[in-house]
């Protein structure tokens, strides 16, 4: 085959391929963009006959908006222990040699990865029983902080070792103690990292499904993932309209703080980290 | 860096650093632990055994070896790791990074858009999605393939857990492989084509040498997740009758919901030691291509 021919044919091929990833793509994604406005929603895709009617079932809905102020409540809570931890621990092993740092690194690293919720979610369940931790929001907040921060420290050492100490060093010598330093030198140095820790944090428990629905039985306390869940596996003929509206709902958040963070920030890789 | 220049002293760094791992320590590392033990037991969540647990040694794992279900359960899982995330997600992801390496503008940026939000999308809401998408009387796969009444879930369970996996997770290699294209130098592609190689021997000759760490690094990566993902769950629930019942569903449905609490915490011990071996051979490689790119700076 000649050379032009060639090209036209790898232009067709491109075109196509994407084609069908964009299809691929697109078509479970538009049942959420279409059914939520849709005056008789079904299952099928189709074009919405336009009403917001569907939002006020929401609101009547014993169990939706309370859930996603669980989900505020224990995303929230999450985030702020798992930042603040992170950032002390992450500057102290950044600044100062504490014995034994680097295998405490690694050891770190590995178990981010290793001790999963699949993996721990017998032990998880017992030792949350134990504690009377179970249908708390304290359990879901300390069992995923427990998850988050060892990938949270390493990310926060990152850029805790980024950040240049003469700032620090001169605050010092103007007599400020290291706490005050922390607070008002450090800290807003690595802004875009506790942000980014935030986010992060925040984007996990609010999807995460496992460990809440091991940890909560009540329904008062069960997050957005768990009550969505329960919409349609639970009793009889699933309720499209509350289904389709409480997922945009609740997807909203999550999308809105993907498109700040890599707005602002720009989107990292840090060695791999996902969820 | 290891100057303290706040002035922190050890003292005070191990007080700092001591919350975080106290947390780590109850929350991840005891329980890792605590598997170990209660694989040992017979322990469960009613009865006689939840009162009284018995050391049993290893008969959870001699029991586990004999049961058709788990080892079934193990096949269903080689199959959903190799199809979804190696074959599936590394190879969807690649092609995709492939075709747009040098493409600017919407067409770019809308798939990325897309394939992005498949992958943060809350795992409950994807998974109605799928559903809906796959339902027998009303979904849209039956209405474009004009095939009615065809019940997917039901009938093919695995490739359809499999199918929703390569979309659930293809761009975290999509990104990768993007970023590992955009080292490849151009001219070198260029040369390679103007001698008259082929798309693949391209690939082969140049860019496979180039980017093999990174291809290394993601299928460990995305083996690990998928091994340990639990989102099939909530598509399936690893019916019907257990023909999508992959390892993570096998366990909550052995332990959490069967209240077999000893036999369950046995397999986690084995997922968490498969973990450990993957995560070992991924931070050696790690390593080793630290070394080396430090080497490559120190050599010039």
């Amino acid at each position: 085959m000649n050379g032009a021919g060639r090209h036209a044919l790898g232009v067709l091929g491109r075109a196509t391929f994407l084609a069908l990833v964009l299809g691929f793509f697109a078509l479970p994604l538009l049942w959420l963009a279409t059914a939520p406005f849709d005056g008789h929603p079904g299952i099928a895709m189709s074009v919405p006959d336009f009403t917001l009617r569907n939002f006020r079932a929401l609101l009547g809905n014993p169990y939706a908006l309370t859930s996603l102020r669980n989900s505020l409540i224990q995303a929230g809570g999450s985030a702020a222990l798992v930042v603040t931890l992170a950032a002390l621990a992450a500057y102290a092993l950044s600044r100062v040699r504490v014995p034994g740092r680097d295998a405490l690194l690694y050891v770190l690293l590995l178990l981010s990865s290793v001790v999963t919720g699949t993996a721990a979610m017998v032990p998880l369940f017992e030792l949350a029983t134990r504690l009377n931790l179970i249908d708390t929001h304290l359990g879901v907040v300390l069992t995923m902080s427990g998850g988050l921060l060892p990938a949270a420290i390493f990310i926060m050492k990152d850029f805790m070792d980024g950040t240049p100490t003469s700032y620090e060093e001169s605050a010092r010598v103007f007599g400020a103690s290291p706490l005050q330093i922390l607070r008002h030198v450090v800290i807003p140095l690595v802004r875009p990292g506790l942000a980014t820790i935030a986010v992060w944090a925040v984007a996990n428990v609010w999807g995460g499904f496992l460990q809440p629905f091991i940890l909560l039985r009540d329904p008062d306390k069960a997050p957005g993932a768990v009550i969505l869940y329960t919409l349609y596996t639970e009793g009889g003929a699933p309720r499209l309209d509350l289904i389709s509206t409480f997922s945009l709902l609740y997807s909203l958040p999550v999308v809105v703080m993907y498109v700040f963070v890599s707005r602002r920030y720009g989107f990292r890789f840090h060695g791999g980290i996902k969820r | 860096m290891s100057t303290d220049a706040a002035g922190l002293g050890r003292g005070r760094a191990v007080g700092f650093v001591l919350p975080a791992l106290v947390l780590i320590g109850v929350f991840l590392v005891f329980p890792a632990l605590w598997t170990i033990y209660l694989g040992l037991t017979d322990y469960r969540l009613t009865g006689l055994e939840a009162a009284e647990p018995r050391v049993v040694g290893l008969d959870n794992y001699t029991a586990a070896l004999g049961d058709e279900r788990f080892r079934g359960s193990l096949w269903l899982t080689a199959q959903y790791v190799l199809g979804s995330a190696v074959i599936g997600q590394a190879g969807l992801g690649f092609s995709i990074a492939w075709v747009l390496r040098d493409r600017r503008g919407p067409v770019k940026r809308v798939t990325e858009g897309l394939v992005l939000l498949a992958w943060i999308l809350p795992s409950s809401v994807v998974a109605f999605l799928w559903i809906a998408l796959l339902d027998r009387d009303e979904g849209t796969l039956n209405a474009l393939l004009h095939t009615p009444g065809l019940a997917w879930l039901l009938d093919h369970p695995m490739p359809s857990i499999i199918v929703f996996n390569v979309w659930r997770g293809t761009a975290f290699s999509m990104m990768l492989y993007g970023a590992a294209l955009a080292n490849v130098p151009p001219s070198h592609l260029e040369t390679a084509r103007l001698a008259g190689a082929s798309t693949f021997q391209q690939l082969r000759d140049v860019v496979v040498p180039r980017i093999k760490g990174h291809v290394l690094t993601n299928l460990l990566l995305i083996s690990l997740w998928t091994f340990n993902d639990f989102s099939a769950f909530q598509i399936t629930a690893g019916g019907p009758e257990g023909r999508s019942e992959i390892l993570p569903i096998y366990i909550y449905n052995v332990a959490l919901s069967g209240g077999r609490l000893g036999f369950g915490a046995a397999i986690s011990f084995l997922v968490l030691i498969i973990n450990l071996v993957v995560a070992f051979v991924y931070l050696r490689l790690l390593r080793t291509r630290r070394e080396d790119a430090r080497r490559e700076v120190a050599a010039p």
